[in-house]
């Protein structure tokens, strides 16, 4: 056996990069889109780290390229202490019995032609592997476990609800007993009364079989039922990393209070009188990223320096970093903050540089707080 | 138009009895069965459920969008004087797009992709007004800027694929604001987009609510949505309304036990994560074969203590307190009791 506080993933400064090609006859690279763009993740056997962002954020791309579904362009990839990122298909083989993945579409991820049965044995067929009493027995064994009824082993995956699909697409992921398991928004595509059930599901898993779960969605309530730390990504970039309690409470990056001001509470008396920090306009295109930190152009923190100078991705207090020029704690929010995009300006004719509040401003909370910095520069 | 006079008597949105049943190889699919509501002028219905609820095809059906040839339409829907489900065909069209207007949640797939969004609007405004192509794109472009586009005299030549889905949304909310409608209707407008587009898009959703004075009705999935935004709140169930409140009673009181279920499976973004989630048990029934009695006992935790009733009888939507309407067969104190208690326990660690 292995130590428990042993990494079964170590991630650092992946790169995933997709070629942008001219037309004509003859594609030439013009471009290149930086979905993913340099980060670290560790990953203890048992914990569950949830990564978070919208989309277009590279969260899905990163999760696709730690299991190299995608080759990734710069970086390395630790699965359980041995580095995999050079390995051909044929070498991951025995890799993917500790690795594999939950997908987000139960309808796209299952076989149409192949029964329950079979989808669910693929894993010991891929492999090689007999488990003891039998491929079939321990089938009907895993289906029982997640919650299908092992009478349904000959049925299609046309005859099951969305949420039972899920079940199949988990059972055929926990069918080797793998260290790690990479959910790509697991819950979804799925109702709220079927999503409880599943990430319950996901919980008891882990309880028993002590799997690790990479966990993406974009869902911060769904994270934060699930998750013992939580990954902040944005463009490509981690933003902020921390534990669950301190990200939820205690958050540092301007971005992270957006997202989580953003989500809406199902409690009227809470919800109408909360922090907003209203977001204007879109992700910037992450072909041609803002220079310095790339969040820069919908911040309310953004000054001259963040156009100049990435900021780098530093430890605050133990196990919760930052990648920020201006951090700012939850007190110091102003009671309601408005994000000029710096796109919106650029296009539009006159008003260059409106006058604008900085969103530190301390001092009582002000009603409406436009907070497009002075500062900001452009692109 | 009717005078102002008259629509004082009565709620400006009267449904009565509503059914919407398609006929199938399987059967009939009674989709919405006998759904009764009212509303406001200027108010915010939230109609909350899970896919197959039957809630898309209530707004469809308000909206006259249901297939008359292959859907049983029954019962009366009244808008500010008028029955729609009797009024031909041509005169619905008439008021579509003019008093009554719609938002769908996917816009890419709601816009024509083949034409300029200017260009959209403007056929939507001259559909229903005599306006000159001229003035009709001055009008689309004020309306464009209103909704929050940016450099709208370029983007007003665009084409739906040249803008990201927050955008795209914004212009089905211009197109469909674009003749003053009396109701919109917003089916899940925000399911499609990031949880920061979809704060945009709903704040924009109710400031041109208070500039234009519309009466809107909200489908979505989303409780966190609702308790944002409605006035009232309609929870429905395969096919049928089952508990409808203002909106602070809902959250405060629920007393139907779907309900309460759905309350304690969505997790909470403002409480300390809970050890499990207590969901609904089980799946929702399949429309063909409804269960006998009420149509939530085989996933109800409490209908063993109906006295065997649930398994029998189909329960009445009945008035319980104020504005406050509850079918299930549990007697109101045993059900505020048990709402009480799993309300509680979900509260129970307060961040």
């Amino acid at each position: 056996m292995t130590l428990e506080t042993r990494d079964i993933l170590n991630v650092t400064n992946l790169h995933t990069y997709f070629p942008v090609k001219s037309r004509g006859i003859i594609p030439r690279t013009i471009g290149q889109v930086k979905a993913v763009d340099g980060i670290d993740l560790q990953l203890a056997s048992g914990e569950t780290l949830g990564l978070v962002g919208e989309s277009g954020s590279g969260k899905t791309t990163a999760a696709r390229t730690i299991l190299l579904l995608v080759r990734p362009t710069e970086g390395h990839i630790e699965i359980d202490g041995q580095d995999v990122t050079g390995f051909s298909t044929k070498a991951l083989l025995p890799v993917r019995r500790k690795a594999q993945m939950i997908f987000q579409d139960p309808y796209n991820a299952l076989n149409p032609r192949h029964t329950v049965g079979s989808i669910i044995a693929a894993p010991f067929r891929v492999q090689g592997v007999t488990p003891p009493g039998g491929v079939k027995n321990s089938v009907l064994d895993l289906m029982e476990r997640v919650g299908l009824n092992p009478e349904h082993y000959n049925r299609y995956p046309n005859e099951f609800s969305g949420g039972q699909r899920q079940r199949i697409g988990i059972a055929r992921a926990i069918a080797l007993r793998p260290k790690l398991i990479v959910c790509d928004e697991p819950v979804s595509a799925l109702d709220v009364s079927i999503q409880a059930q599943i990430i319950n599901l996901l919980r008891d898993l882990q309880q028993e079989f002590g799997v690790a779960y990479l966990f993406v969605a974009h869902d911060l309530a769904v994270v934060k039922q699930i998750s013992h730390r939580v990954a902040v990504m944005y463009l490509g970039h981690i933003m902020e990393t921390a534990s669950r309690e301190v990200i939820y409470s205690a958050p540092l990056h301007p971005y992270t209070h957006s997202l989580l001001s953003a989500v809406p509470i199902p409690d009227p008396k809470q919800q109408r009188h909360r922090t907003r920090i209203v977001l204007q306009g879109d992700l910037p295109s992450p072909i041609d990223p803002p220079s310095g930190c790339v969040f820069r152009t919908r911040c309310f923190q953004a000054q001259e320096k963040c156009a100049v100078e990435v900021p780098p991705l530093v430890e605050i207090a133990p196990g919760h970093k930052v990648a920020c020029h201006f951090p700012i704690e939850t007190k110091d929010l102003p009671a309601r903050v408005e994000v000029e995009d710096v796109e919106f300006q650029e296009e539009a004719p006159a008003v260059e540089d409106g006058g604008a509040v900085n969103g530190k401003d301390s001092g009582p909370p002000v009603p409406t707080v436009p907070a497009s910095s002075p500062h900001k520069a452009r692109r | 138009m009717i005078s102002s006079g008259q629509s004082l008597d009565r709620p400006f949105l009267t449904v009565n009895n509503l059914g919407v049943a398609f006929p199938t190889e399987d059967g009939l699919v009674r989709a919405v069965d006998g759904i009764d509501l009212t509303l406001e002028r200027g108010k915010t219905l939230a109609i909350v459920g899970e896919s197959g609820s039957g809630k898309s095809v209530t707004a469809q059906a308000i909206m006259g969008l249901v297939n008359r040839k292959a859907a049983q339409v029954t019962g009366e829907i009244w808008i500010d004087g008028q029955e729609l489900i009797a009024m031909p065909e041509a005169e619905v069209q008439e008021l579509r797009g003019s008093e009554i207007a719609m938002i769908f949640q996917d816009p890419m797939s709601s816009l024509h992709p083949f034409y300029r969004i200017g260009d959209q609007i403007v056929e939507a405004i001259r559909a229903h007004r005599p306006m000159s192509p001229k003035l009709a794109k001055r009008e689309t472009i004020e309306m464009l800027r209103h909704v929050g586009i940016p450099a709208v005299e370029r983007r007003v030549d665009a084409y739906p694929h040249q803008l990201s889905g927050g955008m795209r949304q914004r212009v089905m909310i211009a197109m469909a604001l674009i003749n003053s409608p009396a109701l919109l209707i917003a089916d899940e407008p925000t399911t499609a987009l990031d949880v920061t587009v979809q704060a945009q898009i709903m704040e924009l959703i109710q400031r041109l609510q208070g500039e234009f004075g519309t009466t809107v009705i909200l489908i979505t999935h989303d409780l966190g949505i609702v308790a944002d935004v409605a006035d009232e709140v309609a929870v429905m169930y395969a096919g049928r309304i089952v508990e409808r409140a203002p909106t602070t009673i809902l959250y405060d009181h629920p007393e139907m036990p779907y309900t309460l279920g759905l309350l304690s499976s969505v997790p909470r973004m403002d409480r300390a994560a809970l050890e499990r989630l207590d969901p609904i048990r089980g799946n929702p029934p399949s429309p063909i074969n409804l269960p006998k009695g009420c149509v939530f006992q085989p996933r109800c935790n409490y209908s063993d203590r109906t006295g065997g009733l649930s398994m029998t009888v189909r329960p009445e939507l009945l008035p319980s307190g104020p504005d406050h309407l509850v079918r299930c067969h549990l007697p109101p104190e045993e059900r505020q009791r048990i709402a009480r208690d799993v309300l509680a326990q979900l509260a129970g660690a307060p961040q």
